[in-house]
């Protein structure tokens, strides 16, 4: 089963491709090179959401598709759900 | 590789269409009225009602005879009965369409009245409804036909999975010889360097950066914050997109990995040639797909996450998702499951290989999910007040 997938081997997010549970061990894999990858939520993460695969800062980057997809707003431990609570556009602020 | 083969129809200008819709187009808002009661009296028509046509001006004039005189020159549709309040825009109209060779007649309600017009009009859309009824699909190329591309309600998975699933039938597609178009051009923001990249030659860039850069100075002037609330919208939001960047990377997946886009269109633009196109739209679904059925386009394919609905009158939209509870939970709304694909059990390969044999099937006869529920969203695109 796979849990999360990377579109770029210099990702630092997976999407969740099955709901994910607090606390689980999961597999992913990278798209582009077809590697195996694991992580471990911290939190519930839906199916179709963001995993973060490292810690961040506020105003780092986050990476996806190997681009960069927006700014970080609050601190983010790696296992923990990205989204708006967390995460902004650079563009059109 | 052979040439895959469709069963459709081909018109009097050598145009393959994979519909026979005998339209009554309006010409302005206040003719829908007698349109529609028009395709109610004669069975086998489709009126096309909507909200513009009067005051107009400027390039939202010019915008507005593109979509009218495309819709009607569209190889789906076999004939067309147009009515207009007065009859200098009517003629204007009946002219575009005629030069088709498909056989068109205007009708104007001034100095006559609705019930004289509807009369009159029906006899003539009768006439061209049986006519139309014995018209008989003769064997084309699949790559003679013309296919739009754009999502909505996009999520993460359709960057996953239906999106490049469009983007492998797009270079297979181009590849034959084929014609297709994308746009959406503000849901290119944060991914425009790949667009950029994929251009043909500096020339078309420079085009395609001309049209991006006029809409982010539009979304500039209008917005009043990070446009957080519209892009993405609540939609992709719940379905994990979180950015304008994040969205369009995923979007751009339609584009394909080989195909190289050969030119630019305005809003309705027919391409003048084969290969992928750029078209400046909106990137709202109704108005968008009605722009790409105005420029000649007669099958659309729509990947989307969350589950849009969008149908339009003219052109089929076909829906792929590859999201497994949308899938599930909005199953008379999707054509082709590529859900398989986040579980590693399909290949992109495969999902493009299913995604033309539906649009084989789709061009054959097959009604769409959105042509049986019966989504018909004609959504003219007005650039700004009229005078």
């Amino acid at each position: 089963m796979i849990h999360f997938l990377t579109h770029d081997a210099g990702d630092d997010v997976g999407v969740a491709v099955v709901d994910l549970e607090a606390g689980m061990s999961c597999t992913g894999r990278n798209l582009s090179d077809n590697k195996s990858l694991t992580a471990k939520t911290v939190e519930a993460i839906p199916l179709g959401h963001k995993i973060a695969l490292r810690d961040f800062a506020v105003g780092d980057s986050v990476t996806k598709y190997g681009c960069v997809i927006g700014k970080v707003v609050q601190p983010i431990r790696a296992g923990q759900h990205v989204h708006i609570h967390n995460l902004k556009t650079k563009r059109w602020a | 590789m052979a040439q895959r083969k469709v069963w459709a129809y081909r018109r009097e200008n050598g145009r393959v269409g994979v519909r026979n819709h005998v339209v009554i187009l309006p010409v302005d808002d206040i003719s829908n009225a007698a349109c529609e009661a028009v395709a109610n009296n004669i069975k086998g028509t489709l009126a096309l009602p909507h909200a513009y046509g009067r005051l107009q001006f400027g390039e939202d004039l010019d915008l507005f005879f593109r979509t009218m005189i495309g819709t009607g020159s569209n190889p789906n549709v076999a004939a067309v009965i147009v009515i207009g309040i007065e009859q200098g825009w009517t003629k204007r109209i009946v002219d575009g369409i005629a030069a088709t060779g498909k056989p068109v007649t205007g009708f104007s309600i001034e100095g006559k009245g609705d019930i004289r017009t509807i009369a009159d009009a029906s006899y003539k859309a009768k006439e061209y409804s049986q006519w139309a009824s014995e018209l008989q699909r003769t064997e084309c190329d699949l790559s003679e036909l013309y296919i739009s591309v754009k999502c909505g309600e996009s999520d993460t998975t359709t960057g996953l999975s239906s999106c490049p699933t469009v983007g492998n039938l797009i270079d297979k597609h181009c590849a034959q010889g084929g014609t297709a178009s994308f746009g959406e051009t503000s849901e290119l923001t944060g991914a425009e360097h790949i667009v950029a990249a994929k251009a043909a030659n500096d020339a078309v860039r420079k085009q395609f950066f001309e049209a991006f850069e006029d809409y982010t100075k539009l979304v500039f002037n209008q917005k009043k914050d990070d446009l957080s609330e519209s892009q993405p919208t609540k939609g992709n939001i719940a379905g994990g997109l979180t950015t304008i960047e994040e969205k369009a990377l995923g979007n751009v997946e339609k584009l394909g990995k080989k195909t190289k886009f050969v030119g630019c269109l305005k809003p309705a633009e027919a391409p003048a040639d084969k290969g992928l196109w750029f078209m400046d739209t909106s990137s709202a679904a109704a108005e968008a797909v009605t722009l790409w059925a105005a420029s000649g386009a007669v099958i659309h394919l729509f990947p989307t996450g969350q589950g849009n609905v969008i149908g339009n009158p003219i052109e089929p939209v076909i829906k792929l998702s590859g999201n497994p509870k949308t899938v599930a939970t909005m199953t008379e709304h999707i054509d082709l499951d590529v859900s398989k694909i986040l579980q590693g059990e399909m290949t992109l390969d495969q999902a493009g290989d299913a995604l033309i044999e539906m649009v084989v099937r789709t061009a054959n006869g097959r009604l769409t999910a959105a042509e049986a529920l019966g989504h018909r969203e004609f959504v003219m695109t007005k650039l700004y007040r009229s005078a």
